[in-house]
């Protein structure tokens, strides 16, 4: 109890102090998982809204493996993305290994089949309800697609929010692709991390602390601009 | 367009036959009622006619092309279908995906909103409003884009005089104007009110299609005359 107290106190006071490697992890770990997450949106939305407006070949086993996909190990992903970037992998002469942008790609590996089943889950829904009107008033497919987007946005958000949890929180990806270079690729999880194998447990707790804060703000702020709620349904 | 030509269609679900052969011509003049008891098939076969439903026989034929006769008709369902958007947007909705400019859009949307009486709930979520203003939206969103031809299936089903009378008098007025309309009833008083001509289904397949005074003074089958006389149609 003692140690959370210390923690508490000790992220307080981080917070306040303006540290700034803190406020430089914390923006660091905010970059690659916002930018992890744009690309994740960029394809997971339309894919979503493909394999609910179009019937092809292989769609059902797409989503079924994309729901599969949503349980991916994450330590798994990160040695995958490392052996393609390693010097001696197919991607090697990118030289990508150890820096932000392996970051950002496990990163995508990793939420975007997220993204994509939640979307695909609520596009489904609406599509059952809109189908036939969207049909008879005879709209392109890529129309069709607008107004399930457009018309499941606040799902859409929640989806956003899931895939920015998974991204925020992750630790064995990015250990493993960026390795925890210190004013490079360090991050909130694998620093505290470190601080936790180094016995640090109050300086762990405090960043862990930050994590958590930062993931409820954007929540928050995700939902307050986004007006998820509105008041005349209830 | 017109006339419409049906020639031999039929509709099965694995090897059960739910309407067919079927051979009809629709000309442009006028309501043509599709009367018929629950379970005659009037619904599948307006949805085959506006090709929500896939033929196993037989065709149907426009005086145009397939694709420009897709974009001259709409459909009005039993159960109104509504955008989660607001009424003013599911209004403009047909308007906007024809990319209608903004102002001749806002004064359609006005005017009908007018002729349905739900000016002043233009701004409210249209699936909180009740069953009979949803069906008026709906009928007057497929009539925005003044199209050719309107099929509706039993669209006043479960409303009350007062709104089945205001959509009775859209629909005449849609008529008058050059709308070719084709809707479902099991309401003999309103086939009564509204048809030019009327189609009778019993068990899968038309059984007459004559002028309203004909079908009225000389019921052309057993089931017909037993719909007449208000027996139950087996």
């Amino acid at each position: 109890m003692n140690e959370i107290l210390q923690g508490l106190i000790q992220a307080f006071w981080l917070i306040l102090s303006f540290d700034s490697e803190l406020i430089t992890i914390s923006l660091r770990s905010l970059y690659v998982t916002i930018s992890a997450l744009i690309i994740s949106i960029l394809i997971a939305f339309p894919l979503a809204a493909l394999l609910v407006v179009t019937r092809f070949q292989f769609r059902r086993a797409i989503i079924v493996m994309l729901n599969a996909l949503m349980g991916l190990p994450p330590v798994v992903v990160g040695l995958i993305v490392y052996i393609l970037f390693s010097r001696s992998g197919p991607f090697g002469v990118l030289g990508l290994l150890y820096t932000t942008s392996a970051m950002i790609i496990a990163q995508v590996i990793i939420i975007t089949p997220l993204i994509t089943s939640i979307a695909h889950q609520s596009m489904q829904a609406l599509w059952a309800d809109y189908r036939n009107l969207l049909i008879s008033i005879n709209i392109s497919k890529m129309q069709r697609v607008v107004t399930l987007m457009w018309d499941s946005k606040r799902a859409l958000i929640t989806a956003c929010l899931a895939g920015f949890g998974r991204g925020i929180g992750e630790v064995g990806a990015i250990m493993i692709v960026g390795g925890n270079i210190d004013n490079a690729t360090r991050v909130l999880t694998t620093a505290i991390s470190l601080e936790t194998s180094r016995g640090d447990f109050s300086l762990a707790l405090a960043l862990g602390f930050v994590l958590i804060t930062l993931a409820i703000s954007v929540s928050f702020a995700t939902h307050w601009f986004g007006k998820t709620e509105r008041g005349e349904l209830w | 367009m017109f006339p419409l030509r049906v020639s031999d269609i039929q509709i099965n679900i694995k090897s059960k036959r739910l309407i067919g052969p079927i051979n009809l011509q629709i000309e442009q003049n006028g309501i043509s009622i599709l009367l018929g008891a629950n379970g005659s098939g009037k619904t599948t076969l307006l949805e085959a006619l506006h090709g929500l439903r896939k033929l196993s026989a037989g065709k149907v034929e426009w005086a145009i092309s397939h694709t420009l006769a897709a974009k001259e008709q709409t459909f009005v369902f039993q159960s109104p279908i509504m955008l989660r958007r607001t009424v003013s947007e599911n209004l403009a909705f047909p308007l906007k995906v024809r990319q209608i400019s903004k102002s001749v859009a806002n004064a359609e949307v006005m005017m009908w909103a007018k002729k349905i009486g739900l000016e002043h709930k233009m701004k409210q979520q249209a699936v909180l409003l009740s069953g009979g203003e949803m069906q008026a939206i709906a009928v007057a969103r497929a009539l925005i884009t003044k199209p050719k031809m309107l099929f509706l299936d039993e669209p006043t089903a479960s409303l009350d005089g007062a709104t089945k009378k205001t959509i009775e008098d859209i629909l005449i007025s849609a008529s008058n104007d050059g709308t070719k309309i084709m809707m479902s009833t099991h309401d003999l008083g309103q086939a009564k009110r509204l048809a030019k001509d009327i189609v009778f289904m019993h068990n899968g397949i038309v059984e007459a299609h004559c002028s309203k005074e004909k079908f009225l003074t000389e019921p052309p089958s057993k089931a017909a005359k037993q719909f007449l006389a208000g027996d139950i149609v087996l």
